[in-house]
């Protein structure tokens, strides 16, 4: 019902095995954060994606989410609890946060549910800046330690403080994301979602209860954004606010949006490639936001969804031209 | 099966619906009929939960469902429509069908992540049902298509077809042939009564006199928000108070 054709599934097999042998080709340390940054970045976009994308409600407040998920580790873990309870302590409790806050918030829509998330999100950046006893302060937190060891049958203890272990940890997390929304997204619950995001009265009217679907999808993005932030604590190895800031939620929806909004691969797409783009615009100093600020802007207008959403719309261009000269060939024989 | 006692809404004071009380029975295709502003849309509202009545009772099956919400009415039985043609339209035909059968299953969260087997079944049931309503509506070979692509017509009959998704036990239309030209308006005629012979009981408002006056068994008619005839529509068609209210003395049959 919901199946790929074959080539794309051949595509997505060579990405993962690319991604899979990866750190075989990276030698430099720099690059190597970057990547595993990105990857930190595509799950939080991914997750983003569920409540902005699918559910069509702008939550401004994930970046805060994102914070809670990276403080929640660093605090746990310096308090001497193990990386592995502390991480999904730490996205419990962003779900924990988060239920006042859905609660309250969408109760609102449109606009005004992207104000109320986004004072949250500005509200949790001040705190992680004042909140000197938790948090330190504009100091943050650093010497946040690697995950402990683990052993695994077969093949064996495995150390998370070289950079290798720790981008197939984050990578494990992303392929964890992306089978979970791939789930969700390719279902019938998944299509209450988007009936939401398309038609609240008419989702309502056919029996779905709209104001649930939107929190659950809401807490959801909210636990998967904990988890990358829990990870990005641990890469890092240190926390700052602006882990928990409001930044960070627009960094992420520029990735969304142009990797293309409502679409899986897009999300992963656009957390790698913006940041490579905007590297590549280092050249023009002064002028790399402004042009990056224009180029946004002409993509909003011209691919309202984004990349993926492109190269859809142009394969669909395609087909449709194929099928034309089929329908022709076959009047011609005819 | 249906009751509706003593309706009334205001808005800011004014009433939209003034001690309308009506019933709908078993079986049968009971129309609404009114001038533009006569309050018929109101009435559907607070039939259908969207508004709650300022005062009134409404009844499915002897239990009291005023003032639930819409999500809540559908599981006692009761589907509606929307006047202007409301669908899924970035969704393809088929998805719009299976999200009417969704609050009949428990296709939540849980079970959609951990695939379940309880998932698998109410999954497959639910694209069951979504293939008998496409032959029933006649969009079988459609069914991958997004909504822009439908005609007019086959627009108005799937979101009759997503109300149907639910099995309900009365469904609500509001002027389900709307924009339509007499060719289209009558197959939608005989979709309607086709829904009533398998058994759902039909709730319809309309304008379009002739198509109701050969289509419904009884008609209630309003005017400024207030109940001032029921009955046969034959007995409607030489009710003196319909004539000059709504028919402006004539009668088109």
């Amino acid at each position: 019902m919901f199946t790929k054709p074959i080539h794309i599934k051949l595509f997505f097999l060579a990405v993962l095995i690319a991604a899979l042998l990866l750190p075989l080709f990276i030698s430099d340390a720099y690059m190597f954060q970057v990547v595993i940054m990105s990857i930190l970045f595509a799950i939080a976009t991914c997750a983003m994606n569920l409540i902005i994308g699918f559910t069509g409600q702008a939550s401004l407040a994930h970046g805060a989410f994102f914070g809670i998920g990276a403080y929640g580790v660093a605090i746990l873990t310096k308090a001497g609890v193990s990386f592995w309870l502390a991480l999904p302590a730490a996205a419990v409790m962003a779900v924990l946060i988060g239920l006042p806050v859905g609660l309250i918030s969408l109760r609102t829509r449109g606009h005004y549910f992207a104000i109320v998330t986004l004072c949250f999100g500005v509200i949790m950046w001040i705190v992680a800046g004042n909140w000197i006893e938790l948090t330190g302060g504009e100091n943050g937190i650093f010497g946040i330690a690697p995950p402990g060891d683990i052993l695994v049958p077969l093949i064996g203890r495995i150390d998370f403080s070289s950079q290798a272990a720790q981008y197939y940890l984050a990578l494990a997390f992303l392929l964890l994301t992306l089978w979970a929304l791939y789930r969700i997204v390719y279902s019938v619950f998944g299509l209450t979602f988007m009936a939401v995001r398309n038609n609240e009265a008419l989702a309502d009217a056919v029996g779905i209860n709209t104001f649930t679907t939107k929190l659950i999808s809401f807490e959801a993005a909210n636990f998967i954004a904990a988890l990358a932030g829990g990870l990005y604590a641990i890469v890092i190895g240190a926390v700052s606010p602006s882990a928990a800031g409001y930044g960070l939620t627009f960094n992420f929806l520029i990735y969304l949006i142009l990797g293309g909004i409502a679409t899986l691969s897009g999300s992963v797409i656009g957390a790698f490639a913006i940041p490579i783009l905007m590297e590549s615009l280092q050249f023009l100093q002064d002028y790399q936001l402004l042009i990056f600020g224009a180029l946004l802007v002409v993509v909003i207008i011209y691919f309202p969804m984004g990349f993926v959403g492109g190269l859809r719309r142009l394969n669909q261009i395609i087909a449709d031209r194929r099928r034309r000269k089929k329908s022709e060939a076959v009047h011609v024989s005819g | 099966m249906f009751l509706a006692k003593s309706l009334t809404k205001l808005f800011d004071g004014l009433a939209a619906v003034q001690d309308v009380s009506f019933e709908i029975k078993q079986g049968e295709i009971l129309a609404i009929i009114g001038p533009n502003g006569a309050g018929k849309s109101t009435l559907f509202n607070m039939m259908t939960g969207t508004f709650k009545p300022t005062s009134g009772l409404v009844f499915m099956d002897g239990h009291n469902i005023t003032g639930l919400k819409p999500y809540r009415i559908v599981t006692k039985g009761m589907a509606r429509t929307f006047q202007t043609t409301s669908l899924f339209d970035q969704l393809r035909v088929i998805d719009n069908l299976m999200i009417g059968y969704k609050w009949r299953t428990g296709l939540g969260f849980w079970n959609t992540l951990l695939h379940t087997p309880k998932w698998k079944a109410y999954q497959t049931e639910a694209f069951l049902r979504a293939m008998e309503i496409l032959e029933f509506l006649g969009l079988t070979d459609k069914s991958e298509f997004f909504i822009p692509a439908l005609s007019q017509e086959e627009q108005k009959r799937l979101a009759i077809g997503i109300a149907m998704m639910g099995k309900p036990r009365m469904l609500l239309l509001d002027e389900p042939t709307g924009g339509l030209i007499q060719e289209e308006t009558d197959r939608i005629t005989r979709l309607i009564q086709r829904i009533r012979d398998q058994g759902t009981t039909v709730c319809i408002i309309e304008h379009k006199m002739q198509m109701i006056m050969g289509l419904a068994d009884r008609i209630v008619v309003l005017n400024y928000g207030k109940k001032i005839a029921e009955g046969s529509p034959e007995e409607i068609k030489s009710n003196q108070a319909v004539i000059e209210a709504y028919l402006g003395g004539e009668v088109h049959a």
